[in-house]
């Protein structure tokens, strides 16, 4: 699908159809295109229907990274701002109104890109190998979680310090300003290790906050242990909202059974997206910086970093700051949507999902990690999930697959492939380092080092310049 | 595997002398003798100076709880600290030598290494459980089925690590130095839910319980008494101990005294050069990868067989501490992961032993300390404690 939508063709055999794609009305039509026959069948779906997940699995990731066809078509920028737009602020949450696993699932990518972003910082920025990234998440969903909770006595709850839901907005750079301080806290001591010592060192870190969180229901109980804590609070929804979600769904045609939750997933949904927007400006304006260039420098090569005036410290401090600081403001909308916050939800699976995340998508490169996500939580979340749905569906009404003859009730119920999320990020790791390394959506940096060899200056020079960035890449998309 | 010169130790000649194995002399002397002496010397050494700083911690805090004595609980419990902590650590030491040994070769942490050590508890549960389905485990002689169970986790994980090698890192060995990393924390991952589908399809379980009520042998305790304290010595400790001090002494000769070992060290030291002195690197590179892998499988089974039930997910503990163990002995050295080994199991057992008593800690937070330790130690002594100094490339 992404094939399509690469830019500038110069050789190969397609290379007609590629130029004839090219032309803006062409292209134009054929995202409008796009666009409608996948929302289309979004919403002739039916839950009930035995080839639901199949169709489902097939529609919607088509349909999540609509944005990434606009953003690589030949439109004006006013065009493709417009056509995103209408995707993520109106189309989806259309969907989701129609059906609320769709937005869901949005959220959760919404969530996790944003992880992936804060990661992004750390690993691809500055080539800081973090295991541990996990535990600035969790950092930001206790702290929201532990003042706002009402169901379990705590500490926090004796002394009364719980505060109202609204306040929830106060706690995104509250948790923003922890995590940071956290990372800060990990950055120090680690800072004169290397590679590989390092990522050891954060999985370590990583697991001494789970720990803490599982053990600090004693002596005071700060955590509520194992248990977790539930009933976290919630920002109020707006006056508007219910009545507006129900007038949506009405014109629509549709009947919503319980309104309020569909229109506080809404919410949430928004809130993740305007965080996200945030988090994305951010990283770009950081990457393109004196900072981000330093960053560059330190991951490229330390000693001569220090050797041209990079302040080492500082700048690595800086790296680990801000990409706890995302994570941090994230956990507290995590905290808040989940309404349940446990140290199960901050496990070392949690961590290594981030990094194949940013690893899948492309080291480095914002579009690319983002679309790591899409993609990975898309396979853990739906694909996966789909597949078990489909295969006992299809066992309840003893479909034979045709050709090979294998009736589908003898598959094992043990392998359902749900459970199996780590086979598949664990092939997703091996492959993508082997044959892919710089990513699904290289930069164009990373990729020419991943080659083995260093960038001509030209060459870089050449690279500000998008249209002909786009030229290098169809040429070498196949060397990996 | 010295990388560059030594650095000058302030530590005393003794510590120089049980550091360094010795080249020359008699081969009854450097393969049997010092090994076993120096294995001696670091237990006592380490218990020495836990003890001292268990009694130190009791005049701190005499009485954590009411009426419980710190020092009457650790005086009572010291035995059993010590036997529990030697036969745990000897495991470690084993998982730590694999690190060790890649570390040293390919400057590269096999993050996957755990998953090795996962797999050889699992051949040894397979081995015995078909025994045991088959009805004969009880006619075999107990020694022999160790050494056929332990032999075949030997070869199947060091196998295993030849080919996790082979098809994700070989590939990868003039990448970054975070790719192969990234590359072994995926072949983890995986290796952690195919066996867990092989064992779900085929035993309906992945909780894998070692035949052990139909091996009596096996849960007969032999009481030891010190002073007015009695101990049961479980007979796995008295296996883990006695595996593990064979396996390291074959190791031992084997890199030190067998022209294979001396391959392996001399591409440790310089591969490049080792290659143009008619070195076949890569194959010494994969022997260096099946023999940790080995010993990790080695260690899985006694593993398996001391705690009984095993499931896929059981490496990442141990293999975290084994790592742990091996940076703090200094990685890259096959003695310092023998040190580090005993040092992390040590050390863990007396945690157990003494955070029992402190109301806002127990022993959950042995974790936490033994990671505290990695960090530290990572943070004032990175080389670990016979690390040489590797000056950084510029």
């Amino acid at each position: 699908m992404m094939n399509t939508s690469i830019p500038a063709p110069t050789s190969g055999t397609n290379g007609s159809l590629r130029q004839w794609i090219r032309q803006p009305r062409i292209a134009g039509v054929f995202i409008l295109a796009y666009l409608v026959v996948f929302a289309t069948i979004l919403f002739k779906l039916d839950r009930a229907n035995t080839l639901f997940p199949l169709w489902s699995s097939l529609a919607f990731p088509p349909f999540v990274i609509s944005p990434f066809i606009i953003f690589s078509s030949p439109l004006s920028r006013r065009i493709k701002a417009g056509l995103i737009l209408l995707v993520v602020l109106i189309l989806m949450p259309l969907i989701g109104i129609y059906d609320g696993g769709y937005l869901e699932l949005s959220i959760q990518i919404a969530i996790f890109s944003a992880l992936a972003l804060g990661l992004n910082i750390v690993v691809g920025f500055a080539g800081l190998l973090d295991l541990g990234y996990i535990a600035f998440f969790a950092v930001g969903a206790y702290i929201w979680a532990m003042f706002s909770e009402t169901n379990v006595t705590t500490v926090w709850s004796v002394a009364g310090l719980i505060v109202p839901g609204w306040a929830f907005y106060l706690f995104i750079p509250v948790g923003v300003f922890a995590a940071a301080l956290v990372g800060m806290l990990l950055g120090l001591p680690v800072l004169r290790l290397r590679g590989d010592y390092l990522a050891i060192v954060t999985l370590g870190f990583g697991e001494m906050i789970r720990v803490l969180a599982r053990n600090l229901d004693q002596p005071y109980n700060l955590t509520n242990g194992t248990q977790g804590l539930s009933g976290v609070g919630r920002p109020p929804l707006p006056g508007f909202a219910v009545p507006l979600t129900a007038n949506i769904g009405q014109a629509m045609g549709i009947q919503i059974s319980n309104v309020e939750p569909v229109s506080q997933q809404l919410l949430f949904y928004f809130i993740a997206i305007i965080l996200l927007a945030l988090i994305i400006v951010i990283a770009q304006r950081l990457d393109n910086s004196p900072i981000g260039r330093a960053w560059t420098a330190i991951r490229e090569d330390e000693v001569a970093a220090v050797a041209m005036g990079v302040p080492l410290v500082r700048m690595k401090l800086l790296a680990f700051a801000s990409g706890a600081a995302f994570a941090g403001a994230i956990g507290v909308l995590f905290a808040a949507k989940n309404s349940f916050v446990s140290p199960e939800s901050f496990s070392l699976d949690q961590s290594i999902s981030i990094l194949a995340m940013v690893i899948v998508g492309g080291l480095g490169g914002i579009r690319g990690v983002i679309l790591g996500a899409i993609v990975v939580q898309l396979l853990n979340l739906q694909i996966l999930v789909n597949f078990s749905l489909q295969i006992n569906a299809l066992k309840n009404i003893d479909y034979v697959i045709p050709i090979i003859n294998f009736p589908i009730r003898n598959w094992p119920p043990q392998l359902e492939p749900a459970k199996y999320q780590r086979l598949v990020f664990g092939l997703l790791l091996i492959l993508m380092t082997i044959f892919r390394p710089a990513g699904l959506l290289p930069e164009p940096r990373r990729k020419m080092e991943m080659r083995g060899r260093a960038p001509e200056p030209d060459e870089l020079a050449r690279l500000e310049e998008p249209a002909i960035a786009a030229e290098i890449d169809p040429k070498h998309a196949n060397e990996g | 595997m010295q990388l560059t010169e030594r650095r000058k130790s302030s530590l005393s000649a003794l510590v120089e002398w049980f550091s360094t194995p010795p080249v020359t002399g008699n081969w009854f002397y450097r393969f049997l003798i010092y090994p076993l002496l120096q294995i001696i010397v670091f237990i006592v050494g380490i218990t020495l100076v836990l003890t001292v700083i268990a009694y130190l911690l009791s005049v701190l805090f005499p009485e954590p709880r009411p009426n419980i004595f710190l020092a009457t609980q650790i005086s009572r419990q010291l035995p059993g600290m010590i036997i529990s902590g030697i036969s745990i650590g000897f495991v470690y030491a084993m998982v730590a030598l694999g690190y060790t040994l890649v570390y040293g070769v390919l400057n590269f942490i096999n993050f996957a290494h755990s998953e090795i050590f996962m797999f050889g508890g699992v051949i040894g549960f397979e081995i015995m459980k078909r025994l045991d389905d088959a009805g004969v485990i009880q006619g075999w002689n107990p020694i022999l089925l160790l050494v056929v169970s332990v032999g075949a986790a030997m070869i199947g994980s060091g196998l295993l690590a030849v080919l996790m090698e082979r098809i994700a890192y070989r590939p990868l060995r003039n990448a970054p130095r975070l790719v192969p990393l990234i590359s072994a924390i995926g072949v983890s991952f995986f290796m952690i839910d195919f066996i867990r589908a092989i064992e779900a399809v085929t035993r309906n379980d992945f909780n894998l319980t070692y035949p052990k009520t139909d091996l009596p042998w096996l849960t007969t305790t032999f009481p030891v008494s010190f002073g007015q304290t009695t101990v049961q010595i479980k007979p796995t400790s008295i296996i883990m101990v006695v595996g593990a001090v064979i396996t390291l002494i074959a190791l031992n000769w084997f890199v030190n005294g067998t022209k294979l070992g001396r391959g392996i060290r001399a591409v440790s030291q310089d591969q490049l050069t080792a290659g143009l002195m008619g070195i076949n690197v890569n194959l010494m590179i994969s022997l260096t990868f099946f023999v940790g892998g080995a010993f990790g499988g080695a260690a899985g089974v006694l593993f398996g067989l001391n705690a009984g039930t095993i499931t896929p997910y059981i490496g990442f503990t141990p293999g975290i501490k084994a790592f742990t163990a091996a940076v703090l002995g200094g990685i890259g050295n096959v003695t310092g992961a023998l040190l580090g080994g005993l040092t992390i199991g040590m050390l863990e057992s007396y945690l157990n032993g003494v955070l029992v008593y402190f109301p806002a800690l127990g022993q959950n937070y042995t974790d936490i300390f033994v990671f505290a330790i990695l960090i530290l130690v990572l943070i004032f002594r990175p080389t670990g404690i016979l690390g040489e100094r590797v000056d950084e490339k510029v």
